[in-house]
């Protein structure tokens, strides 16, 4: 395999340099925040993603956990590819995301859509990787819902 | 430096029992494979081993020419099938010197065998007549330790929360063996079974057991030993040991997946109650109840794996026909190798027993920063299989702070060079990681 398919300098770079790490409250006090707590329990990798919005915009996406350089990077893309969103237009990065997770790598992602997270395509053709990079994605899922916004289709990682 | 003359007659430091490596490879063919266009440098033989042609002709010539069901066809080739089925059960008896015959139950892997403990002691606590040595409730301890499997772990749990006992576990050190200073206050008259893992799965620590064995006999407990890492890598004699249960399993010593072995003293199997009913564990049944066979058909209900005991018997020839003491030996010289040259990797951290004493050829490590999961797969594309995560012992990564590992293990195929592709591999690991 080539390894640099699956560690694509975009993704190195947000594990050594993570955009906006760390569990952060909300500016507004008006906001709702909640979150989620998502682990694979194959790796014990783990991911909290907390969302703070009014309902309909995303005003922060903050997360902390530890586990591989896929999982981090991703919740980094997550972070800034999401944050300040409407909610019905971060859905559809996410369902985006998640397809381009489930395709076994046969599908092209729109860099339009996705940002750097076209970066993770590698990713998607590694099966054992997918959770990984899924993890921070299904956590602000469920952090979203409980904060009172919207999920996309259930789709099975 | 000085040497020391041994006098004649008594064992030499030469005088270990060896066998050809490369004969034995040639054997596996698996061992041809290319992965990512690199030889395949397998070390990850402590999750599952390979298995030699000679175990897989053998799976294949039973289907192919003996296949019929056990114990209940007068056909020839149910009596076929039966002999091969008992046959294995006679090898891998007299491999770990098991008294009987009888006192061998197959079952699907370790985490059934134990189970199978656990429950009967479940059953026997539910019923008035139950033998009190199986027989658990509030006030009564179960004791393990750190360094366990999940599957010697979560049982004990279970049983604990149906009977209301209390679980209660040996610590690991630093240098990640049992702790057992407070061996006193942790195994006492209110312990009822101590189930131990005898070679870690994850440290690769071997666990010396006398003194437990000892204490355990002082407050009449039972001892069961997970002996799943050991009986593929150590000569095993279950009279030695002095154990009351091992549980090991099939596919780690060259054998198929899904059969496993619960051996136990034959005087408490046979006052054990039944885990599973069904067919073959019966004396007879009518509409209102059942009587139950003598161990070990008891504990066998249903179609058993046959062609996979059959094969395991196989296995069991091979690793005999190379020997346990050669074996050993041969691990003993990979880990010390390992263990040196794994040493020489800068930022590498080795959890579990520095030294090859009392610890076999299973090495986790952590390599700086880099989470397992990255090591892997950069080693993975070098053709280096290794083991990252948790290991299935989360509580041990937990002792030393880290959320996953990652893992070298070794085999009687296993060379010296293929610690050197993992040494070689590490350094690939830090080039693009940095």
């Amino acid at each position: 395999m080539q390894l640099d398919q699956l560690y694509q300098e975009i993704i190195l770079d947000h594990y050594k340099h993570p955009h906006g790490r760390g569990l952060r409250d909300a500016d507004d006090p008006g906001d709702q925040v909640a979150e989620a707590h998502h682990v694979n329990p194959t790796c014990g990798d783990e991911v909290t993603v907390r969302v703070a919005t009014d309902g309909d915009v995303l005003h922060d996406i903050s997360y902390d956990g530890m586990g591989c350089s896929i999982s981090q990077a991703s919740a980094s893309v997550l972070h800034e590819l999401l944050r300040g969103r409407g909610a019905g237009e971060a859905f559809e990065v996410h369902q985006a995301f998640v397809e381009l997770m489930s395709g076994r790598g046969q599908v092209t992602p729109d860099e339009d859509v996705l940002g750097d997270g076209v970066a993770f395509a590698g990713v998607a053709r590694y099966p054992a990787r997918v959770k990984c990079a899924l993890l921070p994605w299904m956590a602000f899922k469920d952090a979203a819902a409980r904060a009172g916004v919207g999920v996309s289709p259930e789709v099975k990682a | 430096m000085t040497s020391i003359a041994i006098p004649p007659g008594m064992p030499q430091y030469d005088d270990v029992p060896r066998f050809d490596v490369a004969r034995v490879r040639a054997d596996f063919p698996i061992l041809d494979r290319e992965i990512n266009g690199h030889p395949l440098v397998y070390l990850d033989s402590a999750n599952t081993s390979h298995k030699p042609r000679q175990v897989l002709d053998v799976l294949d010539e039973h289907y192919a020419r003996h296949n019929a069901n056990v114990s209940r066809s007068v056909h020839t080739l149910g009596t076929e099938a039966t002999e091969a089925y008992e046959g294995a059960r006679a090898k891998i008896a007299a491999f770990i010197n098991a008294p009987s015959v009888d006192e061998v139950v197959f079952t699907k892997n370790s985490t059934e065998a134990i189970n199978i403990v656990a429950y009967a002691f479940s059953n026997a606590s539910l019923r008035p007549d139950g033998d009190p040595r199986f027989r658990l409730g509030p006030g009564d301890e179960v004791v393990i330790s750190e360094m366990e499997h999940h599957s010697n772990i979560v049982p004990w749990q279970l049983l604990c929360e149906r009977t209301g006992a209390t679980l209660r576990w040996f610590p690991v050190t630093d240098g990640g063996r049992l702790d057992e200073s407070g061996l006193e206050d942790l195994v006492t008259e209110r312990t009822k079974i101590v189930s131990l893992v005898h070679m870690s799965n994850i440290l690769g620590t071997v666990n010396a057991t006398s003194r437990i064995t000892a204490r355990v006999r002082e407050v009449g407990a039972l001892l069961l030993l997970d002996c799943s890492q050991s009986v593929p890598h150590l000569p095993i004699d279950v009279v030695d040991l002095d154990a009351d249960y091992i549980v090991f399993t099939g596919h780690k010593m060259l054998g198929p997946t899904g059969i496993g072995v619960l051996w136990g003293r034959g005087e408490l199997l046979a006052a054990m109650p039944p885990v599973f009913g069904g067919g073959s564990m019966i004396e007879t049944v009518t509409m209102a109840r059942a009587t139950f066979a003598a161990p070990p058909a008891r504990f066998e209900a249903g179609t058993p794996p046959i062609a996979e005991a059959v094969a395991l018997g196989a296995a069991v020839d091979y690793l005999t026909g190379i020997g346990m003491p050669a074996i050993q030996w041969h691990e003993k010289e990979l880990t010390a190798y390992a263990l040196d040259a794994l040493g020489s990797v800068p930022d590498l951290r080795i959890f579990g027993p520095t030294v090859p004493i009392g610890r076999g050829g299973t090495i986790s490590f952590a390599l700086g920063d880099v989470h397992p999961h990255d090591v892997g797969q950069v080693l993975d594309s070098l053709g280096v299989q290794v083991r990252v995560g948790h290991h299935c012992a989360k509580p041990v990564c937990s002792r030393f702070g880290v959320p996953a590992m990652t893992r070298a293990s070794f085999y009687l195929y296993t060379t010296t060079e293929e610690i050197d592709a993992l040494v070689a591999g590490l350094e690939q690991v830090r080039k693009v990681f940095d």
